[in-house]
């Protein structure tokens, strides 16, 4: 079974991450790592080619230069090789056009089963998933609190939605996209590291992938960033130390700013 | 003016009140009309919907569209769009709402936008505000390519009731196979807490890693009851198995903005800070007076939350009597 897994290279949370000029995300001011929430998905598909016999991983990522330090953190976990679509014309893709190129690059991979996380952790829009399973025209089975089951011809999983908690099941091929509830992802061990670095990478173009430039990057996406400001800080208001009245001051703090 | 379509977000036909909420902001970018998908259609619902200013109300009554997932939807929506040409698609921003814009977007190869908060006309087509990186930034966008497809956060506006027509529009969709490829079983609904909805409540208390154990959760709704809110939880005291995931909140769980944000016992990391920042009023209760929480806090108490936390509810309630 081949395992396609999506890994975006995103600026470190706890960094004071910005916008560029261009409204795009400005990726030269901060570090950057594999998004936290696509350790998950390295997970779940470890633990699959663990489980399973012939099972193949390759981590996919598209982005800037850097963007191999997302490759080779997953590749130090475990896996086999990594593919970097890497093009100057993709930066200021959206949704459409990073899908679209995406799914450009799965085709040319091949696939039984795509995995992401639930959204990257800088945009966090939560919609690559299911518009790769529409452009692909395979399973949408998204979502995943837990992988309940995978085989050679279907994949099921526990989604917990808003309302309601279900198990979905679809036939393979199939995107699926797990959230932080399946469980922690492993540490790369020192041997992981050392091996990663001898695992393939390949890169690729929008040449190689057949993509027209125009499709892509600020030129080609159907969205456009009219402004994007810093909101100012929030300040600390009033800070005291219970002396035995706190929940009283609470209480007069609600009632004077006439919140209750 | 053109039509604005909005998915209607129900529970076996009963309106939830976001849809409202997207009606008061179609109204503002064009004439807006309702798109009701799935079984539960009835009267009541045609009739709540013409009451927030819905001029037609589309209907495709299909179990296609709860038996599977996302993909029908996004089926139906489409062929509701082909038909009437909207300005616009507003969506709720939750899990399903999300994916079904999603694959709606490729459809018809439109500009998505997500997440936003407010929506507004200009000479542009609509404006969508919308968070990035945790609430420190705001970002207005436009959608340039199709039909604008925007989904809108809970709590984005205050809902105005505007009479509209109301006509039903029944439309007739015969799904695909692939819409029909990922089977959806055992569907069980989360018990009701009787609380409101932690995405629309106006006062949320979230408890923490500080409450020790999920017995002690009692202490925060025993507050939240007092004060008529909702009741959160860390992503802390959701992996411990205190409070059910429903209730984080953060950056993989709910965002709120609710009026007044209560923090029992949390210490305020950045993925949690996501999904609260943008509250109107933070109170934090916290023993650490190093809390990164009492940073955003309008009112930080530091002192024991079992003290503190019981000595409010008291109070509110002697104050409310
Ligand atoms: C990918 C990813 C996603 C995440 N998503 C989320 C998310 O959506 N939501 C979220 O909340 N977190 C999320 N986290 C986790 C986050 O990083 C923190 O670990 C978590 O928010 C900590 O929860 P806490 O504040 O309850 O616990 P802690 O950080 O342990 O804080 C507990 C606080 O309680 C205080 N305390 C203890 N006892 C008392 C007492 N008796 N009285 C008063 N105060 C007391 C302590 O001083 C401390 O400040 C995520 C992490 C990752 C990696």
């Amino acid at each position: 079974m081949r395992v396609l897994v999506l890994v975006k290279y995103t600026p470190d949370l706890v960094s004071d991450r910005a916008f560029a000029a261009d409204g795009t995300v400005d990726r030269a001011a901060v570090d950057g790592n594999l998004s936290e929430l696509d350790e998950y998905a390295v997970e779940q598909a470890l633990q699959i080619a663990e489980k399973g016999s012939d099972v193949e991983v390759t981590y996919l990522t598209m982005g800037p230069a850097e963007a191999t330090g997302a490759l080779r953190k997953a590749l130090s976990m475990g896996g086999d090789k990594g593919i970097h679509v890497l093009d100057d014309s993709l930066h200021g893709s959206d949704y459409l056009s990073t899908s679209l190129v995406l799914a450009e690059a799965i085709k040319k991979a091949g696939f039984d089963l795509v995995i992401t996380g639930m959204a990257s952790t800088d945009g966090n829009g939560g919609v690559i998933s299911a518009m790769l399973a529409e452009r692909l025209g395979v399973s949408q089975v998204t979502l995943a609190g837990e992988i309940l089951s995978v085989d050679d011809s279907s994949v099921t999983i526990r989604r917990d939605g808003d309302l309601a908690s279900m198990t979905i099941t679809g036939a393979l091929p199939a995107v699926v996209s797990v959230t932080d509830q399946t469980g922690e992802a492993r540490y790369p061990s020192f041997r992981g590291i050392m091996a990663a670095k001898n695992k393939p990478v390949e890169t690729w173009s929008l040449a190689d992938l057949g993509v027209d430039a125009e499709l892509v990057g600020l030129a080609g996406a159907g969205t456009s960033v009219e402004s994007a400001d810093r909101r100012p800080p929030r300040t600390a208001g009033e800070i005291v130390t219970d002396d035995g009245d706190g929940g009283i001051k609470a209480a007069d703090f609600l009632v004077s700013n006439k919140l209750v | 003016m053109a039509e604005v379509l909005v998915l209607v977000d129900h529970i076996d036909g009963s309106v939830r009140k976001p849809t409202f909420e997207l009606l008061t902001l179609a109204n503002r970018i064009g004439e807006p009309s309702a798109v009701f998908l799935g079984a539960g259609y009835s009267e009541d619902a045609r009739k709540t919907l013409a009451d927030h200013g819905a001029e037609k109300v589309y209907v495709v009554d299909s179990a296609d569209v709860t038996d599977y997932l996302v993909a029908p939807s996004a089926e139906a929506l489409a062929a509701v769009v082909a038909q009437s040409s909207p300005a616009a698609v507003l969506l709720v921003s939750s899990q399903d709402g999300k994916e079904i814009a999603a694959r709606l977007a490729v459809k018809t190869n439109s500009g998505l936008i997500t997440d936003a908060t407010d929506v507004e006309a200009s000479d542009k087509g609509p404006v969508a505000t919308a968070s990035a990186f945790a609430a420190s930034w705001k970002v207005s966008s436009v959608a340039t390519s199709g039909t604008p497809i925007i989904t809108v956060k809970p709590n984005s506006a205050d809902v105005t009731e505007v009479a509209g027509a109301g006509t039903e529009v029944r439309v007739d969709v015969s799904f695909s196979d692939l819409a029909k490829s990922a089977k959806v079983s055992d569907v069980r609904p989360r018990a009701a807490s009787g609380r409101p909805d932690l995405g629309e409540a106006s006062i949320v208390v979230s408890g923490g890693r500080g409450l020790g154990g999920a017995e002690n959760f009692a202490v925060v709704e025993a507050l939240a009851d007092a004060l008529g809110g909702a009741v959160g939880a860390s992503r802390a005291a959701v992996d411990a198995g205190w409070y059910p995931h429903p209730f984080q909140v953060g950056q993989t769980g709910k965002t709120v903005s609710p009026q007044v944000y209560i923090a029992v016992g949390i210490s305020g990391a950045i993925q949690h800070r996501a999904g609260m920042q943008t509250s109107k009023n933070i109170i934090a209760i916290n023993k650490d007076n190093e809390a990164p929480i009492f940073e955003l806090a309008d009112l930080g108490i530091v002192g024991d939350l079992f003290k503190v936390v019981p000595q409010l509810t008291e109070e509110i309630i002697k104050r409310k009597s």
